[in-house]
């Protein structure tokens, strides 16, 4: 154990430079690439079962994408600069990538979210009338054929779009990943696990957004919770979230096998510093529990009521997105909890009101659901007033 | 010069009374010597710059940093970690309180193998004793700075090119481009950079370029009392430190993670990273 005096930092090394708002921005985009992979279970993989939520899983990451800047803006010492990253990115530092990769990425989903609703929008811009009737005009960009085959055409570049949009929705997290798998300076983030671990915990947060926006949703509406769809979506959920949790333990498994100098530092800081949010919430609350509640579902499917289904679902998946925001804050926080001198530690508490604080990350986590909710009633993902096989 | 003149003669005047033959020679006189005074001082003074100019510490005007490439060497067993390089740092730096472009360590080493580390303040105000009950076999301080590394961790994750080295082998911060995102704080293995809370822009040691392009020596260099802070231009034959470095054996900090240090140390223990 570390011997009193040796608590030494760098004298640098007393603050932690990167937020709960670096924390907040891999879990919003991990929510974007998750919720684009499940709308792509249905629009390119065809899997029938996810249709219900097929449009809705769009609108969501979408809503997630218009927010995932927020917390990096206010983050920056001058966020005025920002556009720097675009205009004049020096491409030898994995962060220029962000600029191009998120465009492309935010050009991709527009792009589909405009097509898939296209046939809604056209009507509505016939049918509204006032401001609205203006409104889904503009929104039709002039595009009025909704004939068999035009719509033939669409889907086609659907699939295209989305099938693009898998890779674009894997880099943008990938990239994430990368951001920390590539700081040699950093033991506790340097692993090529890192971008793999960002991008299947992504995923997990996806589906397990979807999951509870889509019941609270069906919850208001009134409406019946789709069966078929809540089961496709506790199988995946439960493929993806073991496989996280392995590669999360794997990383630390190797660590601790390998004995190198850095697993002194991380031992102390597993066993100390992240001893509640590691083992009590990233592994225990939010994996072992929902782990035993997805195989209940999975492997007892037949015999489940539909209430107790929906409940172990939403249950489970709340518990897994503390899960993954636990493992954005071990990973982003823990990894700054200790010194480059790897003899020393440093504290982080955020305080609520402070700029990069609590309330700010609240709020950071509450846009996206509200905007959601505004997307929704503009383009309404449930109710098609053209057939529900449109899209 | 004026003002000399006129105390001079207003002297005179108070003595004894001058007649204007008295007046004119002594004011010649006083106009020849003051002639004379300021006739030498330009030549001394390009004097002095045809010297330096020999020298390869070219002034601040006409610097060509393709004609230079600097090292830094630490000669550890030198250092009694007096803190005077620190305070020389902030002062000629205005370094922000709490944070350190240069700080100095201190290592107490027992026989058990337990070891102490500090650096108070950066070191900037010396070292207290440490506490009773630890017998230190050994003990030294380590002067850090910014390695100013061939293969820079820093300014290879900046995403807008605000961090960048120099031809003559300085790394730098271009105040005005930064956005203040913190990455190369993140991947600097040696602590070295900080976030400045005033300017909100990311800070570090510049080897006070400002003045090593003028010919001076950095802030810390010149405060050092006792040479263990040597500053050279590896491209200058006489150099010092160029022959430092070729005749003696030489570490770099965490020489494993091939960052290619231009600070270089001299007796620096395993302990320090």
């Amino acid at each position: 154990m570390f011997f009193e005096g040796i608590n030494f930092l760098f004298p640098n090394d007393m603050h932690v430079h990167w937020s709960l708002m670096i924390v907040m921005y891999p879990y919003i985009t991990g929510l974007v690439a998750g919720a684009f992979i499940v709308s792509s279970m249905y629009h390119v993989f065809g899997k029938e079962e996810f249709r219900p939520i097929g449009r809705y899983s769009l609108l969501t990451s979408l809503a997630f994408l218009l927010c995932a800047t927020l917390p990096l803006l206010n983050h920056l010492g001058h966020p005025e600069r920002a556009l720097n990253i675009m205009v004049t990115p020096k491409f030898s530092s994995a962060m220029a990538g962000f600029g191009v990769l998120y465009s492309f990425y935010l050009l991709i989903l527009l792009l589909e979210v405009w097509l898939v609703f296209r046939q809604d929008i056209v009507e509505y811009a016939r049918t509204s009338t006032g401001f609205w009737r203006w409104f889904y005009k503009i929104l039709a960009l002039g595009v009025y054929d909704v004939s068999e085959k035009a719509l033939e055409n669409d889907h086609k570049v659907i699939t295209v779009l989305a099938a693009i949009g898998i890779p674009g929705a894997c880099m943008l997290h990938g990239y994430v990943g990368f951001l920390f798998g590539g700081i040699k300076a950093n033991p506790w983030w340097s692993t090529a696990l890192m971008p793999v671990i960002f991008l299947v915990s992504a995923v997990v947060s996806g589906i397990a957004a979807l999951v509870v926006f889509y019941q609270i949703a069906m919850k208001m509406r009134g409406e019946k919770i789709d069966q078929p769809c809540i089961s496709s979506m506790a199988r995946l959920l439960w493929l993806f979230m073991i496989l996280t949790v392995t590669l999360e333990l794997l990383e630390i498994i190797t660590l601790a096998y390998e004995k190198a100098e850095e697993w002194e530092v991380i031992h102390t800081l597993l066993t100390n510093q992240l001893s509640f949010s590691f083992f009590s919430l990233q592994m225990i609350l939010g994996a072992l529990i929902p782990f035993i509640l997805l195989m209940t579902v999975v492997l007892m499917d037949r015999h489940l009521r539909d209430p107790l289904r929906n409940t172990l679902t939403f249950v489970a998946s709340s518990l897994l997105l503390i899960q993954v925001f636990a493992m954005r804050w071990n990973v982003v926080i823990g990894g700054q909890l200790f010194s480059k001198s790897f003899r020393g530690f440093r504290d982080y508490h955020p305080h609520f009101l402070e700029k990069e604080g609590v309330l700010a990350a609240v709020m950071l986590a509450v846009l996206p659901c509200i905007l959601l909710v505004v997307l929704n009633r503009i383009l309404p993902a449930f109710t098609s007033k053209t057939s529900p096989q449109s899209e | 010069m004026k003002e000399d003149k006129k105390t001079e003669i207003e002297k005179t005047d108070n003595k004894e009374e001058l007649g204007r033959r008295e007046f004119i020679k002594k004011g010649c006189e006083l106009a020849f010597g003051a002639f004379l005074f300021l006739g030498i001082l330009p030549i001394r003074t390009s004097r002095a710059g045809i010297t330096a100019s020999a020298e390869p510490e070219t002034p601040g005007e006409g610097y060509n940093w393709e004609e230079h490439y600097y090292a830094y060497l630490i000669d550890t067993r030198k250092c009694i970690g007096c803190g005077m390089c620190v305070r020389a740092c902030s002062l000629e730096n205005k370094v922000p309180d709490g944070f350190y472009r240069t700080w100095v360590e201190r290592y107490e080493v027992s026989e058990r193998g337990e070891v102490y580390i500090d650096s108070p303040k950066g070191g900037r105000e010396g070292f207290d004793p440490i506490f009773p009950g630890f017998h230190s076999t050994k003990a030294f301080f380590v002067p850090k700075m910014c390695n100013h590394c061939d293969n820079t961790p820093c300014s290879q994750v900046c995403p807008v090119g605000a961090s960048y080295n120099t031809k003559d082998g300085v790394v730098l911060v271009d105040e005005k481009r930064c956005v203040g995102c913190g990455y190369c704080i993140q991947a600097c293995p040696y602590g070295s950079r900080f976030l400045n809370p005033i300017t909100r822009t990311a800070n570090k040691c510049t080897w006070c370029y400002h003045r090593i392009t003028k010919g001076l020596k950095p802030a810390c260099v010149q405060a050092c009392p006792v040479g263990a802070r040597k500053f050279g231009d590896l491209k200058r034959e006489d150099d010092e430190v160029r022959r430092i470095l070729a005749t003696e054996r030489i570490n770099v900090l965490q020489a494993e993670m091939l960052t290619k240090p231009k600070c270089y140390y001299l007796g620096v223990d395993r302990e320090v990273r």
